[in-house]
This record gives structure tokens, C-alpha cells and sequence, in this order.
């Protein structure tokens, strides 16, 4: 039923679709690196050459019980659950800035365990409910 | 279903299908704004902002659903050359533009009070910029290639390359860390949005998908209507 004609374009379609697929696969490996806007504790752990001049992105959860505060001088502590990362940083944090939740913050590393921000940035959930349902789960736990 | 979208069996269409839809559309958006600013609750963490969800959401669904639509009619374009083809990509294109820009301007707004910041060059909120310029691509192809079979060509290119920005839109937030969210809406789980939140969100959505049809319809009937003309004057 397909002409020649036809057919030769789908076979052109598929390899085409082959190649590109490749080349994106194969960019996206790799610039890797880049593509990631931050990195875990766990990641900064293992990661033999860091360097601690340029700034880099650090994030995961607010550890509960971490934030201490001083005047403008805010510290706390970034968990995978796996390892930590103590930060310091002076400013104003975001709303959404809470224990137990999501952070992503930028600045530079002292040394693997010490980490300096220049900015915080909160990282919310895909869980969203009503004030009274979140009540009523946390009842129900208890 | 496909026969209708023939051009004199189109034009011959009675209004009577765009009316319904424009009925349609009033009281589904009625209901729907109704229902996500006044009867639905705030989010436990978010508060009121969580309102830019049920725009921010169906515009995000309906920009990459026009380019997977764009994407599909080009390929059918450049492999069987149906004649009606580049006229549906040409009046779906500007809507999934449009919707794009929504998404990134309301993910924007909502980003400052949430995060703390407007922009972030995270993997999804590029993909995303990404796939705006895509569609500013095509549409541009469309208006400054002046042969038809060269613009055709190349717009149908473009919409295939797009295409594969797709995935990499949809599962950037699993591959890398972004700050961007994971989804809350998957195939394969429950959606983890409680349902007073869902069902407006859903409301919104379909508000949005009948106003993108009706905007398609007319932009479909004014490109035949421009062909008809052209070959008028030949003749």
C-alpha cells in the first residue's frame, strides 16, 4: 500500500530519530555536572576533587531540631538521612524556610562539613492539602 | 471524526458546534474559578498562593500537549504530505505558545513567594524556556520563509526536533535534582493533591482545553478561508 516514495521517508524519520536521540543522550551525560542544579551531602561526601572556591548549590532536608538563630546570622544543618552539612548564612530566609522541609542553598564550602551560603532558597513538596486534613494526619500518627 | 477537518466539508461546518463550545466554556470556567478562588482550601505549607496552581498546571499540560500535537501532524506531514496538515500545525502552534508563556510567567510569580526567587536555571524551568523558543521558532518560520514548501519543511523540522524536549520536560524533576517539585499527578500513583484541591485543578484544566479547541476551530477555519482567497486570485 506504501509507495517507495513513502517508505523511504519513514526510513529517513526513524534514523533520524535514532540520531538525535543519541546526540541528546549523549549531551546530556554529558554536561551531567551542569544539568544538576544542586547537590546532596552524600554527593559532596564522596566527591574526591571539590573545589572550594566556586560557588556551588547544596540541598535536602532542614534537619529537625538544626536552625539556631542570632540576630541576622541563621545556622543549621542539611540532611540526606545519609550525611550532614552544618551552613551558615546571614540574611532573610524564605517563607517556606522550616525544619523537616526542603532547602537549596548557594555559597561556597569551608571544608566538607562547614558550608557558607549567600542565598536560601526553599524547596517545597508535590504533597499539597488542606491545614485541617495535614491536622488530622498528624493526630492520626500520634 | 478526521473528515470533517477537510476543508470545504469544514467550512460548510454549521456555527452551531463553536457555540456550544463557547456555552461550554463560559460555565466550566465559571465553575471553575469559582471553585479554586473561594470554595477551595489553602494549602497547609503555601497558603493562599497555592491558587496560582490551578492556572499554572492546566497551562503546563496544554503547552506540551500542542507540541506533542504539533509534533505528531508534522510528522505525518512530512512523510505522507497531507495537504491539510501544515494548516492544523499553523492554528495549534500559537496556543501552546501562548500557554507556554502563561506557565512560565505564573510558575514565576508563584516561585518568589514559595522558593524565594523568581528564575532559577533548574533543568525543568529551562526545558520549559526551551520549549517556548521552540515554539517561537516554528511560528517564525512559518512568517519569515516566504516559499511554501520551504517554510513547510523546515517548521515540520522544527516541531520533530521539539519533540524530544518533551521527555526531558516530563521526567526532568526524577533525573536530576531540581528544585522544582516532583509531579503530584502520575499515571502510575495516586495524585498526592487532596481532592477538594484536585478537582478544581481538573475544572480548570478542561476550562482551558475547550477555550485552546474553540481559539484552534476559528484559527483552523481562518487559514482555509486564506487559502480559498489565495487560490480565488490565481484563478
Amino acid at each position: 500500500m506504501l509507495t517507495k516514495k513513502v517508505k523511504s521517508r519513514i526510513m529517513f524519520l526513524i534514523l533520524g530519530f535514532l540520531l538525535i536521540s543519541i546526540i541528546i543522550i549523549v549531551i546530556l551525560k554529558s554536561l551531567e555536572k551542569n544539568v544538576v542544579y544542586f547537590l546532596s551531602p552524600s554527593e559532596i561526601y564522596n566527591e574526591a576533587n571539590i573545589s572550594f572556591n566556586k560557588k556551588i548549590r547544596v540541598g535536602g532536608l532542614v534537619k529537625i531540631n538544626s536552625i539556631t538563630r542570632s540576630g541576622e546570622m541563621v545556622n543549621f544543618i542539611i540532611t540526606d538521612l545519609k550525611n550532614e552539612i552544618i551552613v551558615s548564612y546571614v540574611g532573610i530566609v524564605p517563607n517556606l524556610f522550616a525544619e523537616g522541609k526542603g532547602v537549596v542553598t548557594e555559597g561556597k564550602l569551608k571544608d566538607k562539613k562547614y558550608f557558607v551560603a549567600e542565598k536560601i532558597l526553599a524547596k517545597h513538596d508535590e504533597n499539597y492539602m488542606p491545614p485541617e486534613v495535614k491536622e488530622a494526619l498528624e493526630e492520626a500518627n500520634n | 471524526m478526521y473528515k470533517n477537518f477537510l476543508p470545504n466539508k469544514f467550512i460548510s461546518l454549521k456555527n452551531n458546534f463553536t457555540n456550544i463550545l463557547v456555552v461550554l466554556l463560559f460555565i466550566i470556567a465559571t465553575t471553575g474559578l469559582i471553585y479554586s478562588l473561594l470554595i477551595s482550601p489553602p494549602d497547609h505549607i503555601q497558603g493562599d498562593s497555592v491558587r496560582i496552581m490551578y492556572v499554572h498546571v492546566p497551562s503546563s499540560f496544554i503547552a506540551l500537549g500542542c507540541f506533542a500535537f504539533l509534533g505528531f501532524i508534522s510528522i505525518l506531514n512530512l512523510i505522507f504530505k497531507i495537504k491539510i496538515m501544515p494548516l492544523l500545525g499553523k492554528s495549534a502552534a500559537p496556543i501552546g505558545c501562548v500557554f507556554s508563556l502563561i506557565s512560565i510567567v505564573t510558575g514565576s510569580l508563584w516561585g518568589k513567594p514559595t522558593w524565594g526567587t523568581w528564575w532559577v536555571w533548574d533543568a525543568r524551568l529551562t526545558s520549559m524556556a526551551i520549549l517556548f523558543l521552540f515554539y517561537i521558532a516554528y511560528i517564525y518560520s512559518w512568517k519569515f520563509i516566504s516559499s511554501f514548501e520551504n517554510a513547510n519543511r523546515t517548521s515540520s523540522f522544527i516541531a520533530i526536533i521539539g519533540l524530544f524536549n518533551l521527555p526531558i520536560i516530563k521526567f526532568s524533576v526524577d533525573w536530576w535534582n531540581t528544585l522544582h517539585q516532583p509531579s503530584s499527578i502520575t499515571l502510575t500513583s495516586a495524585p498526592t493533591i487532596h481532592h477538594t484541591m484536585l478537582i478544581p485543578l481538573v475544572i480548570m484544566f478542561f476550562a482551558m482545553l475547550i477555550y485552546s479547541l474553540l481559539i484552534f476551530l476559528m484559527r483552523y477555519r481562518t487559514e482555509l478561508i486564506k487559502i480559498k482567497l489565495i487560490k480565488k486570485n490565481y484563478e
